[in-house]
């Protein structure tokens, strides 16, 4: 059950996140943050129109909310604003319900595992929640309470 | 009550292997392994004589305290009172007056606030704190500190995580209003010289509180040797049931605090125009009590009692000591709180892996364990770390559970390698 929680691809990006930087000219940022855990992640969102031209983060957080943040960049760089909002509620779906891993989830389907630990959803979420609210709202900070 | 509370014999000279067998929680499997509770600061376990008792309590005796004129009403009420009487001894207070029941340490804390602190704290006078508190000894000071704009000081510690006594006594002067500073830390384990800041403060005619919740599954205290004026404790940090706890305060202070909650049975007479409030400690009991957790707090004194606080604190003392030298062996890991003066908890962070990594994969090896701020977010950034995993010692671990949490380290390093 543990390797399904921390796969190699988990690891690897928690150890080396993507896109882990500021980001000067960003049109967006916004702080995510839990305070169960005291993960914290500052996510920067530059939009150009409706597309996400290009997005990154900072922060300190746990193997899955660092890979998390750092797989979402990955998979939502280049999407537009609904794409990145469609794929967000597939990735809560697949964490949370027993429905089947949507196929067009990627790269993001390692994080299947995290389903069998509750007590994680809310780390493998919070970039997400950050993102969700980045592309509704203006600079906030988000929490998962 | 007769069953429920007649002694049971405890042979073991080092108080864990068979007392384990007293606490039916501790006998099960968590993921296929034995589990390895050691999350005893967050809360402890509660042996089968304090089920029982509070068992019986509703089988046999439950009915309200202080009204009845019935057999039924008369036992609740003698049982009740009789914790109090356990109480009182427990902590050898001078009067079973100056013992009120309330929620837990928290409530107690809160309710200084209101009515001690209310009354007496005004706008520029200054409360002094240390910097390894507990949320709950530091907001409810904010509260306060906010209302009557007030100051709240933070006495400082060093890099082990003991108190600084010389700078605390610089924070002292004729604007302090009280003291209040945890007995043990939660999240470092630090205890502290309660009976030397109470010294200290009251040479500058300020009163203490304590917070006791860590200290009293540990350790003997004596109210009137540390001569604190106040000292609060929670049931279930002691072996007893979650939603007691005790306030004890000299009986001068109480009777000189307004009420906290008003309402039934903290009262002599209530007409329209006026009310006169009842006697200590039932001025501070307002409304039905948590009767039940009462009897279950005075069964847990029971237990402790019999096993004897010096038997803990001498087992434990061997245990931490340990488990602090396993812990140092593991490379990448680095123990926070390293004080002197020691009880129950090793915290850490580990090289290259967050706390909540490590608390997963060790429930998965059975071991439970806390993982986050514990409620003390200012003394962790004051370390520098967001979090620690903090494993938890009471006198029913032993050297394998010790043994069993270092494995789990070792197999978390094996995933992060």
């Amino acid at each position: 059950m543990l390797e399904g929680l921390y796969q190699e691809v988990i690891l690897d990006h928690s150890k080396r996140p993507r896109n882990f930087h500021h980001m000067a000219d960003a049109t967006r940022r916004v702080e995510g943050y839990n305070p169960l855990c005291g993960d914290k992640l500052a996510l920067f969102v530059k939009l150009d129109g409706e597309t996400v031209q290009d997005i990154s983060f900072v922060g300190a957080g746990c193997a899955i909310s660092t890979a998390s943040a750092s797989l979402m960049t990955e998979t939502v760089k280049g999407k537009s604003r609904q794409e990145a909002v469609q794929m967000m509620e597939r990735f809560h779906d697949l964490l949370t319900t027993e429905k089947p891993a949507s196929a067009n989830l990627g790269k993001l389907a390692v994080f299947s595992g995290v389903r069998e630990f509750p007590a994680r959803v809310k780390c493998a979420t919070l970039a997400w929640h950050t993102l969700k609210s980045a592309l509704t709202s203006a600079e906030e900070v988000v929490s998962t309470e | 009550m007769a069953a429920a509370t007649e002694p049971r014999a405890v042979t073991e000279p080092h108080a864990s292997a068979s007392a384990r067998e007293h606490f039916p929680v501790l006998d099960q499997r968590v993921h296929g392994k034995p589990l390895v509770y050691l999350d005893n600061a967050a809360t402890t376990q509660k042996p089968q004589m304090v089920l029982d008792a509070m068992n019986q309590f509703y089988q046999m005796d439950n009915s309200n305290i202080h009204r009845g004129v019935h057999e039924l009403s008369e036992r609740s009420t003698q049982h009740y009172e009789a914790a109090r009487v356990k109480i009182q001894s427990f902590l050898n207070a001078a009067d079973w007056r100056e013992i009120v029941f309330v929620r837990g340490v928290t409530e107690a804390i809160n309710l200084v606030a209101y009515t001690y602190g209310r009354r007496h704290v005004q706008a520029g006078d200054e409360i002094v704190i240390s910097a390894m508190e507990h949320h709950s000894n530091i907001v409810p000071w904010q509260i306060l500190c906010e209302e009557k704009q007030a100051i709240l000081r933070i006495a400082p510690i060093n890099q082990r995580g003991e108190l600084l006594l010389d700078e605390f006594e610089k924070l002292l002067g004729p604007r302090t209003k009280l003291v209040s500073v945890v007995h043990v830390s939660n999240a470092l384990g630090t205890i502290n010289p309660v009976a030397e800041v109470t010294r200290i403060a009251h040479r500058h005619g300020v009163p203490v509180f304590i917070d006791g919740a860590q200290a009293v599954a540990h350790m003997k205290v004596d109210v009137q040797q540390l001569d604190c004026d106040f000292y609060a404790l929670s049931g279930h940090k002691m072996f007893g049931p979650t939603g007691i706890g005790v306030l004890y305060g000299k009986a001068e202070l109480l009777n000189k605090m307004p009420p906290y909650q008003g309402g039934g049975d903290m009262i002599r007479s209530v007409t329209f125009a006026k009310t006169t409030y009842n006697e200590l400690p039932y001025k501070f009991e307002a409304g039905t009590p948590n009767i039940a957790g009462t009897i279950g707090l005075g069964a847990a004194v029971d237990y402790i009692n019999e096993i004897g606080l010096d038997r803990i604190q001498a087992y434990e003392h061997d245990l931490l000591a340990y488990g602090t030298e396993q812990l140092e062996r593991i490379p990448g890991l680095r123990l926070i709180g390293t004080a002197r003066e020691k009880a129950s908890v090793l915290s850490f962070v580990l090289e290259g892996v967050h706390p909540h990594d490590v608390g997963t994969i060790l429930d998965r090896e059975g071991v439970a364990v806390r993982t986050g701020h514990h409620c003390a977010q200012p003394v962790l950034e004051w370390f520098g770390v967001p979090a620690t995993t903090r494993a938890s010692l009471a006198f029913y671990n032993t050297k394998q559970d010790i043994d069993a949490l270092v494995g789990g380290i070792y197999k978390v390093k094996e995933i992060f390698a």
